[in-house]
């Protein structure tokens, strides 16, 4: 279903280049770059709203882009950039976008194995979730149960996961398969506002609200894609219990965003000369004192997203134990991987003399590196990294791995299933006690701290998530592994 | 805030977008207030006044001082727990750049009373306007959630 009034039809001159990738040159929009490349298939194709092409047409004229502005398969509209948008920069002469990276700066996905299978849970599920709901905070003004005391907080932001762990929160082995270990080293405190920190210092262990979800899944043998892959990945269990979650920097990242969409606003036309195309595509050169305050400030949002989500397995773990009265070692209770899908990272791209250094902006999109990549752990580097793609609550999500092929977007795939109707839409097509009735009806328990919220959350106010990942494959960006069922979630 | 209207926009696929309407700038503004408070809690009416706080906010333009109105809010919201809405409010825009100073009233976020709704991240610069229509003020704003 199409969002009422909201225009949804790629532009006339969008050319294929192959089965499931399509370009607008730079004659597109003046003032592009570079040309814009999408991949979808047709289908996706026809239901990206028109603002998609427009927006990754704006990405394309930022200075210093380098190869395309590219949108992955679950493109959509989004602030400055379009959500699934990636775009790397040249570090001398780019410039650093807070509207390619997102609000919810270094928002991500973390999946968790365990030895349970469905027939050992099913017994136990409603207690299971209701106390996972009663664990994880979650929804509007909730704060984690994680005390942070104001002096300490820096410390978080430089070190993320990391912090976590030290804290007893979690195992090294879990940093082992997190995302840069789960701290992005050029965080600088000094660079974060007090109004931020003021704002994330009790949020630390909370999952949000809005599409943030924290989900008990199933794996049955008709979804694994690829059983080798899956085995590396520890699942490898018929019928096998995973929890996935996703949430991210919470409201400190959103400050850290606002802070530095206001201050580069005054910037870009008085100091740089920059013309301001849409005021959520804000901007400063990479190397001008703004840009590196931002990236420093980014990167210390990335560090609390990272510390959040560990804390948050830490519940998990603590929950699990509780229900079914064995340790998280019994239960063989081990993380697959973090990655985010809200970030610039500095990355090194390119062959032989062409390789060089760039600010790779990753919005509503996951890095996906290839096997043999260096950066990834030890326990991956034959199999590539693990991508994990959230879908609806209805409909399930995907465990992936990145390809040689990706090279193609920077080492880059989806990064979930992407709406395909307004919150107010979806609202009153059903309510929230509507939509937790027809799940338990399929065997689905739902907790949600708002009502209004999961009736905005319905499956049917977002894509097909097995379109997104078949996709995201046949256009060589990441292959399938493992497609997840969903058996309990707990909704902000 | 006489004369204070909104309604929320079915056409943004993402998020939420709406529309407020206000005789004078103070009503607009404060229509607007109102329409992040129904996105945030279940039941705004509830909301009572035994908190007050006050804000002096600059910014460039108008529309860039609505957008950092809100975000007050939300930064008040989270930092404090507090919901909030305008008492007085006075906008200044002669002269050069646009000025605020508003009296809010409010209380501390009851989930019980209340209701969680939307945990709204930001009020963001996307298809913000704000303009004279029809002998009053009309606002788009759309929410990050």
């Amino acid at each position: 279903m199409q969002a009422q009034g909201d225009a949804m039809a790629a532009p006339a001159s969008i050319r294929r280049l192959a089965p499931a990738l399509w370009e607008l040159d730079t004659g597109f929009r003046p003032g592009m770059r570079v040309p814009v490349r999408v991949f979808a298939s047709e289908k996706l194709l026809a239901d990206m709203d028109a603002q998609v092409f427009e927006q990754a047409a704006n990405v394309a004229k930022l200075p210093g882009i380098v190869g395309a502005s590219y949108c992955m398969p679950d493109a959509h509209w989004g602030y400055g950039f379009p959500i699934g948008g990636v775009a790397a920069m040249d570090v001398r002469s780019g410039v650093i976008s807070p509207g390619g990276i997102g609000f919810d700066i270094n928002c991500g996905m973390r999946l968790v194995r365990t030895d349970l299978t469905w027939p050992e849970l099913k017994p136990r599920l409603r207690e299971l979730v209701d106390a996972l709901a009663a664990r994880v905070p979650a929804g509007v003004g909730r704060s984690g149960s994680v005390r942070v005391h104001r002096d300490e907080f820096p410390e978080l932001l430089k070190r993320g996961a990391r912090w976590a762990v030290e804290r007893g929160h979690g195992t090294p082995e879990d940093l082992a398969v997190t995302e840069a270990g789960g701290c992005f080293p050029a965080a600088d405190p000094a660079c974060v506002s007090e109004r931020a920190i003021e704002r994330g210092l009790r949020q630390v262990g909370t999952l949000g609200s809005g599409n943030h979800y924290l989900e008990v899944q199933v794996l049955h043998a008709d979804g694994i894609h690829d059983a080798r892959l899956a085995r590396a990945f520890g699942l490898d269990l018929p019928e096998q219990v995973l929890v996935m979650f996703h949430c991210g920097s919470r409201g400190f990242g959103h400050q850290v965003a606002t802070d530095y969409l206001h201050r580069f606003l005054r910037a870009m036309p008085n100091k740089f000369g920059l013309p301001v195309i849409d005021r959520e595509l804000a901007c400063a050169p990479f190397e001008s004192q703004e840009g590196r305050d931002y990236f420093a400030a980014m990167c210390c949002a990335a560090n609390m997203s990272f510390a959040n989500r560990q804390v948050i397995l830490d519940h998990v773990r603590e929950v699990f134990s509780e229900v079914f009265h064995r340790g998280p070692e019994a239960l063989g209770i081990r993380q697959v991987y973090d990655v985010a899908h809200n970030t610039a990272k500095l990355e090194e791209h390119g062959e032989g003399r062409a390789r060089r250094t760039l600010l790779v902006h990753r919005k509503g999109a996951t890095r996906a590196f290839p096997p043999g990549h260096p950066e990834l752990p030890e326990v991956y580097r034959e199999t590539g990294q693990p991508v994990i793609i959230g879908g609806s609550m209805e409909t399930g999500s995907y465990l992936l791995a990145g390809t040689a092929e990706g090279a193609r977007a920077f080492f880059s795939t989806a990064h979930g299933s992407g709406r395909t109707m307004s919150r107010a839409r979806a609202r009153k097509l059903a309510g929230g006690r509507e939509i937790q009735e027809c799940m338990a009806a399929r065997g689905i328990v739902v907790r949600s701290a708002s009502w209004r919220g999961l009736a905005e959350e319905a499956g049917f106010a977002y894509k097909d998530v097995d379109e997104v990942a078949a996709v995201s494959e046949e256009a060589g960006l990441s292959r399938r592994v493992a497609h997840l069922v969903p058996v309990g979630n707990v909704k902000g | 805030m006489s004369g204070a209207a909104f309604e929320f926009l079915e056409d943004v696929t993402s998020d939420l977008c709406f529309v407020a309407r206000g005789a004078t700038l103070p009503d607009v503004f404060g229509a607007a207030a109102e329409a992040l408070l129904e996105a945030t809690v279940e039941a705004p009416e509830s909301v009572g006044e035994s908190e007050t706080r006050r804000v002096e906010l600059e910014e460039p333009d108008l529309e860039l001082l609505l957008l950092r109105f809100l975000n007050e809010l939300i930064f008040l919201r989270d930092a404090q727990q507090l919901l909030l809405r305008p008492r007085d409010l006075r906008i200044d825009a002669s002269g050069g750049g646009a000025r605020l100073v508003a009296e809010l009233a409010g209380e501390r976020f009851d989930r019980g009373r209340h209701g969680a709704a939307a945990d709204v991240k930001a009020a963001t610069a996307h298809g913000l306007e704000l303009a004279r229509l029809d002998g009053g003020f009309r606002a788009k704003v759309t929410l990050d959630v």
